[in-house]
């Protein structure tokens, strides 16, 4: 029995058997060989063994995942079919009596290079294509096996050093019972990933990979950030029984479901949800999300090989909008770099990327990609109530070129004759401390705010997210956040506009009753979090909480502000 | 031996998908099918070959076939471009 201690990142207790998403050794050693028949023999098996289980992995992905999903594996098929790829390693073996291992090695990474070395946005991606069926062929060849996300047919808890998009774009929800990975915090995708697929997660285990087996029988206790690996019959009795409660609080928040979020002193605030794709918007109407208030943009721009059309992402747009029946939806425009890469855009690495060239700072330098985002988020905007914030506002000029592309954009459509919604609210994120200190000139010129806090919390610190080691600076209660966050809401207010906030803070127990007392208007959050939150608001009154808000402010350290808060909702 | 001249009209040019469909078509004929850009020719049936030449939107293409389906390869590569908007 085997416990560890990370960190919560997504509510609720799975009990299933471990699933490794862990690379195996493909390593080998370069070997001369007599019988060169018999080794072009041993690689046109491994070749055939692939080739059945790629097309096994395309099949089944599709049904699960959809054709979209599906169409890597059958690049890879051709890839893995490739007749300029296959002669010269089996001339290789031929003519140099080299093992199969470094004949497809030698080739595939020549091909590798000239695909790295193209002056051309899409190489990239096909030098990873390339290499991901190499190790296929490699792990056949040395007879170890690979893992595929995509296979799994059985309820699973998934053990990896970490969760890209791509490995989760791959994971069937049907079987995939909880994650727990080596790294991360409450904000790294996997987190959030996590909590839009509605399973218990635990990150930032440092080593459950090291310590948990294929197999190995695993709870994933997502409300104490706890995992045990063969647990004692005892212990999955007790955990049986924490599932249950939780399932029962559950369905006891569920009557909640189409009650108005009022304070106990009938103070309106609105609860929304925070979304990546249109498929998490039964979870939304599901637990009675008053409208979206962050949607993501950016998966659909992840997880392929080039940028989507204008097309595919009207259709996206609009299927958002027609699913919230006229509720508010914000979208935020493309939020790109930092921790979200875009293979295909090619872009240099940086030295800070969390500092550098991302969101509307690269929207506005490629102004095709912003454009292109624009058009069809202005032609989706008459099937619903569309709101559009821009991402990593820095300027006022920054809000104002984009505000004016915007405007370009809108003209044409109508000029071409599309309809446009009349009144479209234009919003910025508030995650720089800038723009936080200077709300009140912003607030002249948007419609909204919503405040990003895990960025405005990170850029406050300086302490990066992604970074454990300064982890503890993540202080979403320091008496610093929140006097920033007052700042902008009594900004907004003052010019008769209202302040979201859409950040992890927004669902937070220990944050709702001081933001309700600080005037936030909306709250968006993992859906998942909206009826525990809703309740909570419930019981409270904001007159108090104006009273405890008030008081926090003036504190000196974030561990007297949650005692504070605390000891006011007992 | 058949060949013929195409002008590349689709916004990204033959990459990902487009590549992927011609060179399954081109997969099920016999022939030797080559694709000219640019002074360079491939193999049209290596998916490798077709990325490699970044054939992108307005470029002139010439696709040749050799064998005894050439002119049914010519046929089917004509009709896979012009149903999914490639090349007129």
């Amino acid at each position: 029995m085997t416990f560890l201690k990370g960190i919560a990142a997504s509510n609720g207790i799975a009990i299933a058997k471990a699933y490794r998403l862990v690379e195996p050794d493909l390593s080998f050693e370069q070997k001369s060989v007599e019988d060169v028949t018999s080794e072009v023999e041993r690689f046109r098996k491994a070749m055939e063994k692939s080739k059945s289980e790629l097309e096994a992995i395309r099949d089944k992905a599709k049904v699960d995942l959809g054709a979209d999903k599906a169409a890597i594996f059958e690049a890879h098929l051709l890839v893995l079919s490739d007749p300029e790829l296959n002669a010269p390693i089996e001339d290789k073996i031929q003519s140099d009596k080299v093992n199969a291992e470094s004949a497809l090695k030698e080739t595939a990474d020549m091909f590798v290079m000239m695909f790295e070395q193209m002056d051309n946005e899409y190489m990239k991606e096909r030098a990873a294509d390339i290499r991901d069926v190499t190790k296929r062929v490699l792990a056949h060849l040395l007879g170890v096996q690979l893992v595929n996300p995509s296979m799994i047919a059985e309820e699973v808890i998934i053990v990896a050093e970490d969760l890209t998009p791509s490995d989760t774009a791959q994971l069937n929800r049907n079987f995939v019972k909880g994650f727990t990975t080596n790294i991360g915090g409450r904000t790294s995708h996997s987190a959030i990933m996590a909590r839009s697929m509605e399973i218990p997660a635990v990150v930032g285990t440092k080593n459950a990979t090291e310590e948990i087996n294929n197999g190995d029988l695993v709870i994933v206790d997502g409300l104490k950030g706890e995992v045990h690996s063969n647990p004692t019959p005892e212990l999955v009795e007790q955990y049986r029984k924490v599932h249950e409660e939780y399932e029962a609080q559950k369905a006891e928040w569920a009557k909640l479901v189409n009650e108005p979020t009022i304070s106990a002193d009938n103070h309106h605030v609105e609860l929304v949800a925070n979304i990546g794709t249109p498929n998490d918007l039964k979870g939304v109407i599901e637990n009675g999300g008053e409208g979206v208030g962050l949607y993501r943009t950016e998966f659909l721009y992840m997880g392929r090989d080039q940028l989507p059309t204008e097309e595919e992402q009207f259709e996206s747009y609009k299927a958002v909008l027609e699913g919230m029946e006229g509720k508010p939806v914000v979208v935020r425009t493309l939020d790109i770099g930092g921790d979200k890469e875009l293979p295909y855009l090619d872009l240099p690495k940086e030295m800070n990327p969390f500092l550098g060239f991302r969101a509307i700072r690269l929207c506005l330098e490629e102004q095709d990609i912003f454009r292109t985002q624009l058009r069809a988020l202005l032609r989706a905007s008459s099937y619903g109530n569309l709101k559009i914030m821009f991402p990593m506002i820095a300027t006022l000029d920054e809000f104002r070129s984009a505000k004016a592309i915007l405007e370009e954009e809108k003209a044409k459509l109508i000029s071409e004759g599309q309809t446009v919604a009349g009144k479209i609210e234009l919003g910025i994120m508030v995650e720089i401390p800038s723009t936080a200190v200077l709300a009140d000139q912003f607030a002249k010129e948007v419609d909204f705010f919503s405040i990003g806090t895990n960025d405005l919390i990170q850029y406050t610190m300086a302490a990066d997210r992604m970074n454990q080691r300064v982890s503890y600076l993540y202080q979403p209660y320091s008496p610093s956040i929140l006097r920033l966050v007052k700042m902008v809401i009594d900004a907004s207010h003052a010019e008769g506009k209202w302040t979201g906030m859409c950040g992890e803070m927004a669902g937070d127990e220990t944050a709702i009753p001081v933001l309700l007392g600080l005037g936030l208007d909306e709250f968006s959050m993992s859906a998942t979090s909206i009826l525990k939150a809703r309740s909570l608001i419930r019981n409270l009154k904001k007159s108090d909480m104006e009273r405890l808000a008030q008081e926090v402010l003036n504190m000196q350290t974030t561990g007297q502000v949650i005692e504070a808060v605390n000891n006011a909702t007992k | 031996m058949a060949e013929k001249q195409f002008k590349v009209v689709a916004e990204t040019g033959i990459h990902a998908r487009p590549a992927t469909l011609l060179v399954q078509t081109a997969s099920r004929f016999d022939s030797e099918i080559t694709l000219e850009y640019k002074g360079k020719t491939v193999n049209l049936k290596s998916i490798m070959g077709v990325m490699s030449l970044g054939v992108g939107q307005g470029a002139e293409i010439k696709i040749a076939a050799e064998g005894n389906d050439s002119n049914d390869a010519i046929q089917a590569l004509e009709d896979t471009m012009k149903k999914e908007g490639l090349a007129e």
